[in-house]
């Protein structure tokens, strides 16, 4: 696989910046080589957070932020409306998105699919709080089929155990099932 | 306590996906040092944190020591290791340059000391960001200062820093650095070695004489007056002592490969350079990015190679006019600045290399400052200088690719 690379947006506190580091771990769990970062400068509960991973069968030497991403994965319904949040999309490119409907329109004329999931509920039902990382996970697994199911799984126990990561692991596994992929084509 | 640290864990050798912070904080755990004092700062507090969480955890059997500041951490650590223990501490920015009289007495003292740096832009334009800005204001320490590229690297070269500074004809404080946010956040898949791969490299340090130890109701002086003739003594053998910590450190590199099978190259790595006509010098996250570009230029069939410096103090002297010298152009690429000089300071320092390099284009450039990116245009934009400069083309000797300037 060329190297796939993912940009995250998020708010702080919604988990966007671990859900970059369970991209990466679910990929590194399928044997490849992985590297994720946040950027921001203060940590600051809900003032929006952007994050990176980049995987690949070769090792990922480049260390800088992604400009031109292979798919997009927003934690918070409310970054749509963020301006700049599509730049440098790739053509084909995939959008991961917390919302509790279908999107009404393309958002991007380089989107073409786009994995859509009620993450928030699906936390809220399982975590007991509105953490919905876990959930776009599995979904991301789902509309992309990068890595599998199983890998995710895998991949959440480096951040939780016991209870916590059971919650988790069904919050990812019903993001699998229950995303809805809308797609376009140029 | 002390039978306790020495039975083997029996933790074997794991790889996983853990940030650069953790990488520093899992590598102090198996090199077990015996008091470890801390100030909390951003981008470094996850070094303590995931110290703390490994000493609560009884993974880490060590003397814990929460302090109010920095200088305290600084003057305990220093203390600690003229007593005669393995100590550690991790700072960054505000926090290093708060300890910088305590940093010059621990290199006076020749107390090993080691701390990790997590570089960010220190006081005066306050930032929260990246930049090495805060290892280039302690260069004239005294101390070793060393800088890693990757997690991995952050991880191997904490544990390369014991046997360094410890060795008995090196006896200094090392500073390990890596880049803020770019390295201390970013997640990798890291190998953590077995504890007992990691005691079996740490074993020779045992077998040397005893360092002399200032303890209750023994007589021996550390820092004492140093008058005239003898303070001038000190010194000479602490700069002697910093000329010996080169070739040290590329024997440390290679004792290292012997037993964990990864290479770093000793003070300098030289990547493509053999028959390169054009050379970047760069150090930090910037070479992995740097190497990518490298490998296209390459493929256009551009003879450029890359040399990332992993030691700037002391400061690789020959083994960089070495490599540097017969090429056609030279440009350094630095994340910091050379107040009074108007460029970079590791352009600075290798513009004095001058007289063994050779009269060549010699191009600076300042990027990266203040977490701004170093994105490959930018690291192309040197390439394609360096190219038209050795065609005999006129470029400034010093320029700004970070936005702003």
């Amino acid at each position: 696989m060329a190297v796939k690379e993912l940009r995250f947006h998020g708010r702080g506190g919604q988990g966007a910046v671990l859900a970059a580091r369970m991209v990466a771990s679910a990929a590194a769990s399928d044997g490849r080589h992985v590297g994720s970062f946040p950027m921001y400068g203060f940590e600051r509960r809900g003032m929006p957070v952007v994050a990176f991973t980049r995987f690949a069968d070769e090792p990922i030497r480049e260390k800088s932020q992604i400009y031109t991403p292979d798919c997009l994965l927003v934690v918070d319904p409310t970054l749509l409306a963020l301006p700049g949040l599509f730049d440098g999309l790739k053509s084909g490119g995939v959008l991961i998105l917390n919302l509790p409907h279908p999107l009404r329109e393309r958002p991007s004329p380089n989107l073409e699919r786009a994995g859509i999931v009620d993450a928030t509920r699906i936390a809220r039902d399982e975590i007991g709080r509105n953490i919905p990382n876990t959930c776009l996970v599995g979904a991301l697994a789902a509309t992309t089929g990068w890595f599998t199911l199983e890998a995710v799984l895998a991949g959440l126990a480096e951040y939780f155990d016991g209870e916590l990561l059971e919650r988790n692991r069904r919050a990812a596994t019903r993001g699998y099932h229950e995303v809805e992929v809308q797609t376009w084509h140029s | 306590m002390e039978a306790q640290r020495t039975k083997p864990d029996p933790t074997p050798e794991q790889r996983r996906v853990i940030t650069g912070n953790a990488a520093a904080a899992h590598a102090v755990r198996l090199c077990r040092p015996g008091v470890i004092a801390t100030y909390p700062i951003t981008p470094q507090s996850e070094v303590i944190e995931t110290l703390e969480n490994f000493h609560v955890n009884g993974t880490l059997d060590c003397e814990m020591i929460a302090v109010e500041g920095e200088n305290s951490a600084q003057n305990i650590v220093c203390a600690a290791a003229t007593a005669g223990e393995r100590v550690f501490t991790a700072t960054s920015s505000y926090g290093l340059v708060f300890m910088y009289d305590a940093m010059l007495q621990t290199a006076g003292y020749r107390a090993p000391v080691v701390m990790v740096n997590v570089n960010r832009e220190p006081p005066g334009i306050h930032a929260v960001c990246s930049g090495q800005q805060d290892m280039i204001a302690t260069r004239d320490s005294g101390w070793l200062q060393v800088i890693a590229e990757t997690g991995q690297e952050i991880m191997d070269l904490v544990i390369m820093a014991y046997r360094l500074a410890e060795d008995d004809d090196i006896q200094l404080p090392i500073m390990v650095n890596y880049d803020g946010y770019y390295l201390s956040y970013l997640a990798e898949a890291i190998s953590i070695p077995s504890q007992q791969a990691v005691d079996d490299f740490l074993a020779p340090l045992c077998a040397q004489p005893a360092r002399p130890a200032l303890r209750p109701g023994t007589g021996m002086g550390a820092g004492a007056h140093g008058l005239g003739t003898g303070f001038v003594e000190l010194r000479r053998k602490h700069l002697l002592a910093m000329e010996r910590a080169k070739d040290k450190f590329d024997e440390v590199d290679a004792l290292f490969a012997a037993d964990f099978g990864r290479t770093y190259g000793g003070q300098i790595e030289c990547y493509r350079t053999d028959d390169a006509e054009l050379v970047l010098v760069t150090s930090g996250s910037a070479v992995g990015t740097a190497r990518t570009v490298i490998d296209a230029q390459r493929d256009a069939g551009i003879k450029v190679g890359l040399v990332k410096l992993r030691m700037f103090r002391p400061f690789p002297r020959q083994r960089l006019a070495a490599v540097l010298h017969g090429r056609q152009a030279i440009g350094v690429l630095d994340r910091s600045v050379a107040f009074g000089w108007d460029c970079g300071p590791i352009y600075q320092e290798i513009r004095a290399l001058t007289p063994e390099i050779g009269i060549v284009p010699l191009l600076g450039y300042i990027d990266g400052l203040a977490n701004m990116d170093i994105p490959k245009p930018h690291i192309e934009t040197i390439v394609t200088d360096l190219a038209a400069a050795a065609r005999g083309e006129s470029r400034p000797p010093v320029s700004w690719l970070v936005a702003g300037a």
